[in-house]
């Protein structure tokens, strides 16, 4: 199918990406926030709902497709990523945005994660990391620390938890970037460079559940306390943060991994450090910075461009000339 | 050796019976590669054929191994042949092991041919052989050309000063010369192949050439005298000049690549690797045209990914065998719910679990009918020879797309990779593929407003303007489309999804005797590749004058048309299956008859002979 035209003459909003559906998530849930970021950004893109597709596999994340008046595929828990990639492979004109919880993109569906990340699959895949199971009614995630208390561990869980970041690096992933839900002005902007990137885009949201892990992410979702809990990534901006922007990260090469330091007490500005969303090895150390030790950082944690799947490798023919003189050619050779 | 004739006038056989010819060695002898040479001279001589590549799941079984023998079988004539054959005419036995485990498919009085480099103590050990059955006379029964292959190859080879490992490898066509000169084959095509196959390597085509020369004139220098019957022309006059070999593979990608051509669309196939799926994969991946392949990260995402591009208005397809269309089946439901196209392919293999995954089984009929959760009836279709593997292919796309819902076609390890001599089929006469075209009628656009005859959904796929929508795997409103956990409608999208597979039986062809009378005192029941032999079984039969009626069913979902009506007409019913009685217990519920089943779970295809006993038993205890 062929690329439909942007509407260019009449500016889209927001709500023109709203379907007509009722939302059924519960009153205060994160994902709201999350809805309300996409949509604008949607309309900031521009494209026609007519051209944008959301798959979605199964939890409360997954619901999204029905909530945008976009086309929309709610699939089966965990193989979104896959559906998806079979998607770009009929049309790759498409815009093609995955949703899954850390059931679906962790769990389940780890394995398809992994397999998109690393093929490049030109999607853009978002993952509501809530740290729970929130539509099954509050069982442990593969994201929960250690020690949570669900109906499925009333001891407390022992498991150790997934770093969605490390993973989606240690994949291959040629983009991936950190967000938070309620930062509403960041958000969009991460999400703008991640539909900008062609090949696969991780975009970790961290998401709270109201009901079954409130509060999970501490302050970094906070709109008020967020500046000291977290730390904001500018590619060729120095890592500084803090309410009072009086603190920054060191980057120490003797040990290979950033180090907290009030600004007061660094020789100069040149040692603080600058951050390079093209350097993997820096990447890897920012996937270990967690809080309360830590600021959290957001934002495009890695970057690099590299050939989407799509468009390079792992196809044979396409349709083109594919005719009956073909065929006949081929049985008669 | 000299003067050494062979007899092949086997008691009471036509002048130009068929004969079968079998090889037998180390999976490394290169025994699939003769066998396919000496089919395809078989095919030049416009013989019709039929083979069965036999082999183990061990790339290279420890050399000499009873588990690691390959073999080859293949039943020419100038008459229409239906199965490789029961019995061999000729053996070739490469090793002792493969004498021990090839030496039942040869009958009594055949030929049996021997490399005797092997069977020193230290083969006939691996092969667990006591003595040498080349000098006890155990092997007195057949007809023994006993051989030392390995020192003739390298004699023949010793001047082109190649190392004695490499001039071994060429033992397979000394062989293959040898049995080209028994039936007076001409050898251009082997020499033009090897040509052509090592052009890059032309020491490796000088020996090979060399070695199959060498084995047909040790024939003639020996004066092997083959039996005349073996060098009479079986020319099948029925053949048009442009006929080709073609395996159930080859001919299912054929099907494919035919959907893309007689189609507006692409073909998107994915699939993940196994035994004896895989090669369609490997098929498809080398066309230029029309087929778009993806090898996914498993089975899972292979059913998921096909499913995604259907969704997007391309034909997914997806192939593999029992394991893994159990785990599709959680995505074959999506399809269901979700009401899109897509073929799903099971090559059945020997099961349960890893079973013998080289073997041929048709043990996943009640898996693809009923294997999914909730009831979700899709139409399940199944080829009975090479030849209908491109049919069935299209039948089903026809069916996916009429019907918007998954097809399983259903071929086992057999049918993918026996081949036969193929007329080539007339492109222009078959009619194009037709992509439904949803028109707006100014009622507005509802996803699941079904179309009255077909109560198919409209595809629409995303990039259609003014029509975005959402569907899942929840229930839908019928018509809207909507999330819907209204009691009532999900009855009746229940039944709608019921009716609507139900209602392809009244648009596609209904059953018709193959064979035997319309009273005939026995029906046989048979389904996908046990067809040629059940047909040739009751081809002789009646003309040794049994009254014996064969119907085979192509399509298992729906039953088709006036199935029921044919099943009354007859006082005995039995199905012959390669399961344990899948078929007649479908048969036994939906018709309510006393159906019985003729059973063959040896991981190897009915031999005609088996089933002639258990239908003249059959006869014998009705007549009583």
């Amino acid at each position: 199918m062929n690329e439909m035209p942007v509407k260019a003459t009449q500016a889209l909003t927001a709500n023109d990406y709203a379907s007509d559906q009722e939302v059924r998530w519960c009153p205060g849930c994160g994902d709201y926030a999350i809805l309300k970021a996409v949509k604008s950004v949607l309309a900031d893109i521009g494209r026609s709902p007519d051209d944008v597709v959301f798959v979605a596999g199964i939890g409360c994340a997954a619901r999204f497709p029905y909530y945008l008046s976009t086309y929309g595929f709610h699939t089966i828990h965990g193989r979104a990523a896959a559906v998806a990639t079979g998607v770009k492979l009929a049309n790759p004109d498409l815009d093609v945005w995955v949703v899954g919880g850390d059931g679906d993109f962790l769990s389940i569906g780890g394995n398809h994660t992994l397999h998109a990340l690393r093929r490049n699959v030109d999607v853009n895949l978002l993952l509501f990391n809530n740290a729970i199971y929130g539509l099954t009614k509050g069982q442990y995630s593969p994201t929960s620390p250690v020690g949570t208390r669900s109906p499925s561990t009333p001891g407390g869980s022992v498991e150790a938890p997934v770093n969605a970041v490390r993973f989606a690096l240690g994949a291959g992933a040629k983009f991936v970037a950190r967000a938070a839900d309620t930062l509403q002005t960041h958000l969009p902007e991460v999400l703008k460079r991640a539909h900008a990137n062609r090949g696969a885009s991780f975009v970790e949201i961290l998401q709270n559940c109201i009901v079954y892990n409130d509060g999970a992410f501490g302050l970094i979702n906070d709109r008020s306390e967020s500046q000291n809990a977290t730390v904001r990534l500018e590619h060729g901006k120095p890592m500084i943060y803090g309410k009072e922007q009086d603190r920054a990260l060191v980057f120490n090469d003797g040990t290979g991994a950033f180090e907290k330091a009030m600004l007061a007490d660094l020789p100069g500005k040149d040692a603080i450090a600058v951050h390079d969303e093209t350097n993997l090895v820096r990447a890897q150390a920012l996937a270990q910075l967690d809080q309360p030790e830590f600021p959290v950082p957001l934002g495009v944690i890695y970057a690099e461009a590299a050939p989407e799947f799509v468009a390079s490798r792992g196809i044979s023919g396409t349709k083109g000339d594919w005719n009956r003189a073909a065929l006949k050619a081929l049985l008669n050779p | 050796m000299s003067d050494t004739v062979l007899d092949n006038e086997a008691p009471g056989a036509a002048q130009t019976r068929p004969l079968v010819v079998r090889f037998a060695g180390d999976s490394g002898d290169g025994i699939q590669l003769a066998g396919a040479e000496f089919a395809k001279s078989t095919a030049e001589a416009r013989t019709d054929f039929m083979t069965f590549p036999d082999y183990p799941a061990e790339i290279r079984a420890p050399q000499g191994t009873l588990f690691g023998v390959s073999a080859y079988q293949i039943q020419f004539g100038a008459n229409e042949v239906l199965t490789p054959g029961d019995d061999a005419d000729v053996l070739v036995a490469f090793n002792p092991a493969a004498l021990k485990t090839n030496l039942q498919h040869l009958r009594n009085g055949g030929v049996l041919v021997v490399d005797e480099s092997n069977f020193d103590a230290r083969g006939l050990k691996k092969a667990k052989i006591d003595g040498n059955p080349l000098e006890d006379g155990s092997l007195d029964a057949y007809q023994v050309v006993s051989v030392d292959v390995v020192k003739r190859t390298l004699e023949a080879l010793d001047h082109l000063e190649l190392g004695r490992k490499q001039a071994t490898r060429a033992k397979n066509f000394w062989v293959l010369g040898l049995v080209y000169w028994m039936f007076g084959r001409p050898l251009d095509s082997t020499i033009d192949w090897l040509n052509a196959k090592f052009k890059k390597a032309p020491e490796v085509a000088k020996a090979n050439i060399t070695a199959v020369k060498a084995g047909h004139a040790y024939g003639e220098t020996i004066e092997l005298a083959a039996a005349p019957e073996f060098r009479k022309p079986r020319t099948a006059e029925h053949h048009k000049a442009k006929s080709r070999i073609i395996s159930g593979t080859q001919a299912m990608a054929y099907g494919l690549a035919a959907i893309a051509a007689l189609g507006e669309r692409d073909v998107v196939f994915c699939s993940y690797p196994i035994t004896p799926a895989s090669v369609l994969l490997h098929v498809l991946a080398r066309f230029e045209g029309g087929i778009r392949t993806f090898q996914a990260e498993d089975e899972i995402a292979a059913v998921s990914a096909a499913l995604g591009a259907s969704y997007a208005g391309s034909l997914g397809v997806t192939a593999s065998s029992g394991p893994g269309l159990s785990l599709k089946t959680e995505a074959i439901g999506l399809g269901v719910s979700a009401e899109l196209p897509l073929i799903v392919i099971d090559v059945q293999r020997a099961g349960p679990s890893t079973g013998m995954p080289t073997k041929p089984e048709q043990t996943d009929l009640t898996m693809a009918i009923h294997g999914r959760h909730g009831e979700a009836p899709v139409p399940v279709f199944a080829p009975a020879t090479p030849d209908e593997c491109f049919w069935v292919i299209l039948d089903a796309a026809r069916a996916a797309i009429e019907t918007m819902s998954p097809v399983i076609v259903l071929s086992d390890a057999y049918l993918a990779n026996a081949a036969s001599d193929w007329d080539i089929p007339d492109i222009d006469a078959i009619p194009d593929l037709d992509w439904p075209q949803y028109e707006a009628d100014g009622t507005g656009f509802e996803p699941f407003r079904r179309d009255g005859k077909t109560l198919a959904r409209p595809w629409v796929a995303p990039g259609t303007p003014g029509l975005a929508h959402r569907i899942g795997g929840l229930e839908k409103s019928d018509g809207a489309g909507h999330i819907s956990y209204d009691p009532a409608n999900h009855g009746e999208m229940t039944r709608l999804r019921a009716e609507k597979i139900a209602r392809l039986a009244e648009r596609r062809p209904g059953v018709q005797l193959e064979d035997g009378p319309e009273d005939a005192d026995l029906l046989v029941v048979g389904w996908g590749s046990t067809y040629g032999a059940i047909a040739q079984a009751v081809k002789d039969m009646n003309a040794e004058g049994a009254r014996i009626a064969h119907v085979h069913l192509r399509q298992l979902n729906p039953l088709p048309r006036v199935l029921g009506d044919l099943l009354d007409r007859f006082p005995q019913i039995v199905t012959a299956e390669m399961n344990t009685g899948q078929l007649s217990t479908i048969l036994r519920s939906e018709f309510l008859k006393d159906i019985a089943c003729i059973s063959n779970v040896s991981g190897q295809p009915f031999h005609v002979s088996r089933l002639r006993e258990e239908f003249k038993a059959r006869l014998e205890a009705k007549a009583k």
